[in-house]
């Protein structure tokens, strides 16, 4: 066999994940990547919403991020929830009202960065996935540092900072909401540049 | 949920050619094809109020875009894969094999990842509650498989065909039959859902979803292709769908392999 050129690994392209992903994708306790009684749990919420401003009903994101220490968690069992293994990975499809809640917690730096998480919007209507990111308003100091934001025009920079909007039952609570379209258009980013 | 549009399929085709046509000229005089569908494309009218009318920003990506969750067996029973034995019956349909690999941008194969499937049954039916089309339900199928990727980055999955199914993008609008297909790559930049076709269908030409994709070439990527060396005999057809993750970058520098 003669050994493939690389133009023939070509990127399949994407396609929307459609409406009816409900019975395949969501997993048990998929939106707690920690318990809701681990001692630094944090609330990460939010609601997806389109270029009229109504919410989107059939969204669901997915969350990647370091843990507590800023380590990516190499630990086998993505999916699983065992009540104890931080495995940094959460999907959560929205609510009727376009709502979706993550319980996490707040990932450390990782390399001295701000900390972050990564965000990823699948949606029908949406052909092809976005992603962006979910810092916290308390490291403005490091966001003053950070390539991403100073890769964004600042009057959107907000966009990506989560709201931090009170302490429910005692759980710190930070809101990302998700703008697709409209005046404060969330930053959707590009890591194939 | 959607709203009913009385826009004709002539008047959608219209559209989807102005469109392929103004791609097609870009390419003429120069511009690259577009490996990707279109996020803006109007005659997929979900499209319309949810694609972000701003570019998105090009950044590199960090440390943790350049890592993917680890999924391995604990997460995926192997009997997963075979989406005709989730029942105390035989699920009704043509029986099929969709096998391949998922290699990253380089070549190589991505190993000991997820793949996640799901499709609509036979009669083009979801199990999903909010599926109106009046296609029955099959008791027998479920239409959901889960695989972990091999050494080589192989996968298999035994389902039965789906079903073409109705839509309300437009008067008369339908899918073409597909299934959808989630994969994670070894970085999060690399995540993909996306939809396997069949070859040969006659709705392909009618689909917005399928056409969103503005280059025949990049279309073509997603259609299996009947092979049938994997169909087993008085058993099953087999078909072959290989997929191809971007990147990594992180890795390009350091590859081992020699290429020319």
């Amino acid at each position: 066999m003669t050994e493939p050129k690389p133009t023939e690994f070509i990127q399949t392209p994407s396609q929307t994940v459609g409406p009816f992903y409900g019975f395949a994708l969501p997993y048990e306790r998929g939106p707690e990547l920690v318990p809701g009684r681990h001692p630094h749990a944090i609330r990460l919420h939010g609601t997806v919403t389109d270029g009229a401003g109504d919410p989107v009903p059939d969204a669901i994101l997915e969350l990647w991020q370091a843990d507590e220490t800023g380590a990516i968690s190499r630990e086998q069992g993505a999916l699983d929830r065992d009540g104890f293994t931080f495995t940094g990975f959460g999907r959560a499809a929205v609510d009727q009202a376009g709502h979706f809640t993550f319980t996490t917690v707040k990932p450390g730096s990782v390399g001295g960065g701000a900390p972050y998480i990564v965000v990823t919007v699948f949606a029908r209507g949406l052909i092809h996935h976005l992603f962006t990111r979910a810092y916290f308003p308390e490291d403005a100091e490091a966001h003053r540092r950070d390539a991403v934001l100073g890769a964004v025009p600042p009057a959107r920079r907000a966009t990506l900072v989560c709201v931090a909007d009170g302490h429910p039952g005692g759980t710190p609570s930070y809101r990302f909401d998700v703008r697709l379209q409209g005046a404060d258009e969330t930053v959707f980013l590009d890591f194939d540049a | 949920m959607t709203m009913k549009d009385h826009t004709s399929q002539s008047e959608i085709n219209d559209e989807m050619r102005a469109i392929e046509a103004e791609a097609r000229a870009r390419v003429d005089d120069g511009g690259a094809p577009e490996l990707h569908p279109r996020r803006n494309y109007p005659p997929y009218r979900s499209s319309i109020l949810r694609h972000p009318t701003h570019e998105l920003v090009r950044v590199d990506p960090e440390e943790v875009e350049l890592f993917s969750p680890a999924f391995g067996h604990t997460d995926v029973n192997v009997l997963e894969s075979d989406l005709t034995i989730q029942h105390r019956g035989e699920p009704l349909g043509e029986r099929m094999t969709v096998s391949g690999r998922v290699l990253d941008g380089e070549g190589r194969p991505v190993r000991r990842q997820l793949i996640e499937i799901w499709q609509a049954n036979a009669g083009g039916r979801y199990v999903h509650k909010r599926d109106q089309h009046p296609a029955p339900l099959d008791p027998n199928f479920t239409g959901v498989g889960r695989v972990i990727t091999g050494e080589n980055g192989e996968y298999s999955f035994t389902t039965i065909k789906p079903g073409p199914y109705p839509w309300r993008n437009h008067l008369n609008a339908w899918r073409p039959a597909h299934i959808h297909f989630s994969l994670f790559g070894t970085a999060f930049t690399q995540r993909l859902i996306t939809q396997m076709y069949f070859p040969g269908d006659p709705l392909f030409a009618l689909d917005p979803i399928y056409q969103s994709i503005t280059d025949p070439a990049a279309r073509a990527r997603l259609v299996g292709t009947y092979d049938h060396d994997l169909s087993v005999p008085e058993w099953s057809l087999g078909y072959n769908w290989d997929i191809v993750l971007t990147g990594p970058k992180a890795t390009w520098m350091e590859s081992e392999e020699a290429h020319d």
